[in-house]
């Protein structure tokens, strides 16, 4: 059977058509606050039951708990704070259970009790949530720009904020139905940012082979430059899907969440929202949810020993490399060559193929994943857009 | 009429059920020395829980109304995932 939601009951702040038209009303005589497409995209995860148990942005006690012990004040486990940053300036006149109107690209987006308005540490957030402080570290040098005051309140959601991929955008009470529906019990959720390689492709498969069912989830969002852009990893996973695997056990649908590139932390996030879809199993990368060598390769597989108590069980698949003289995609494990056999699929290598208009070979990439990513003219996040 | 109720209760119904001869070897020796006294009292505790576990799965599952799950049903048919 899919896994329990996270703390038992499958969390549902969206409003009902007949009540969201007096919401809206409401919202519009409320102080505004104006929201970004990261805290959007938050709301949107908190409405619909990806963060389950959370029904609204963290207050303080959890915020504290989340930064020094990764659990709620329930005891639950959380590693990353979901936190709602304002300005002093904006909330002149808003005190602690007011209701106050969030705000998207000029539409009232949810309603926010506010339970609680308090300050951050942010030198502290990035120590505790990033382990470093160095402004280079792209999840740092975010936090130090977010805005000086915290609110925590529950929320209801107005309305989904736009969605480019609505078509293959699936919310856990619909990954639910459909798990059920297909017969799986045994799910794997594979999380991602980039396009797949063979290496990708390896460790998916290795999973699919003692479960029923992939559950491919590419995170759509705020994403550093240089990394892929949305529409490109979209492209490239139907293109492998297309061609190279048996549809009937495979789902592909888009998580808007910003990457915060907090390694550890993150994978243990990324865990929790996928257990919230009704995954059993999550598939645990080398560096998950890294960038640069902030981390150690394995420190991700070494924070859930502290989580017995997750609820879904991560799949430690080691990192797979070509092998020359194996002929194929193989592991440490399963492979006895030495070293100068084997081919590693360096993300940064296939970057550089791709920017100079190279098509990777094929022991590193699918010929029909590489077309669509060659396709496109900028298939990278610019420097200026992030 | 307390004591044919008082009787009824006593009168717990038992039936049997069939397990591998070897999985009943291993559960006789990984109960020695526990607070279970035979391996019927073991798996009834053990199927208690697990049954208990289960009809709380369904109660959650059927926390979506049939007219919800219907929606999202032709949601995903018109999506082409189901």
């Amino acid at each position: 059977m899919v896994s329990r939601p996270h703390g038992g009951r499958l969390i549902d702040r969206t409003v009902s058509p007949k009540r969201r038209e007096r919401l809206l009303e409401e919202a519009r005589e409320l102080p505004r606050i104006n929201v970004n497409e990261s805290i959007a995209a938050d709301a949107a995860n908190i409405a619909h039951g990806v963060y389950s148990p959370l029904e609204g942005f963290m207050v303080q006690e959890d915020y504290i708990n989340v930064l020094d012990q990764m659990r709620l004040s329930n005891d639950l486990p959380w590693t990353i704070p979901i936190i709602l940053d304002v300005d002093p300036e904006d909330i002149i006149g808003v005190n602690e259970g007011d209701d106050i109107a969030l705000y998207y690209r000029g539409e009232p987006l949810a309603i926010m009790r506010v339970e609680e308005i308090y300050g951050w540490n942010k030198k502290e957030y990035a120590m505790k949530v990033f382990k470093t402080t160095d402004p280079n570290h792209p999840g740092v040098a975010k936090t130090f720009k977010r805005r000086e005051l915290l609110i925590g309140g529950s929320i209801d959601l107005l309305k989904d904020p736009p969605e480019p991929f609505e078509n293959i955008r699936l919310w856990p009470k619909e990954t639910r139905v459909l798990f059920e529906a297909r017969g799986w019990k045994r799910i794997a959720a594979f999380q991602t940012r980039n396009v797949p390689h063979m290496g990708h492709e390896y460790v998916q498969k290795a999973a699919l082979t003692f479960t029923d069912g992939l559950f491919i989830n590419p995170l759509v969002g705020w994403k550093k430059p240089g990394d892929y852009r949305d529409e490109v990893i979209v492209k490239a996973y139907k293109a492998l899907i297309e061609h190279y695997y048996p549809k009937e056990v495979v789902v592909l649908s888009v998580l808007r969440m910003e990457m915060r590139y907090a390694g550890p932390r993150e994978a243990v996030h990324h865990a929790i929202v996928r257990k919230n879809f009704g995954a059993t199993h999550f598939i645990v990368g080398r560096d998950h949810a890294g960038v640069g060598n902030y981390y150690g390769p394995y420190e991700a597989w070494e924070i859930f020993r502290e989580f017995p108590d997750l609820g879904i069980t991560p799949l430690f698949v080691r990192e797979a490399f070509y092998c020359k003289k194996c002929g194929q995609m193989v592991n440490e494990k399963i492979c006895p060559h030495p070293e100068e056999f084997r081919i590693r699929i360096s993300g940064t290598k296939l970057r550089k193929m791709i920017m100079s208009g190279q098509k990777p070979p094929e022991y590193m990439m699918r010929p029909e994943v590489a077309r669509v990513i060659l396709e496109h003219s900028k298939p990278f996040i610019g420097e200026d857009e992030a | 009429m307390d004591n044919h109720r008082e009787g009824e209760k006593r009168k717990t119904r038992y039936t049997t059920v069939s397990i591998p001869v070897t999985l009943y070897e291993r559960i006789r020796k990984l109960i020695e020395g526990t607070g279970f006294t035979s391996v019927s009292q073991f798996v009834t505790y053990v199927l208690r829980e697990v049954v208990a576990e289960m009809e709380e799965e369904k109660l959650k599952s059927e926390a979506v109304s049939e007219e919800e799950k219907k929606a999202i049903i032709e949601r995903l048919k018109r999506l082409g995932y189901i």
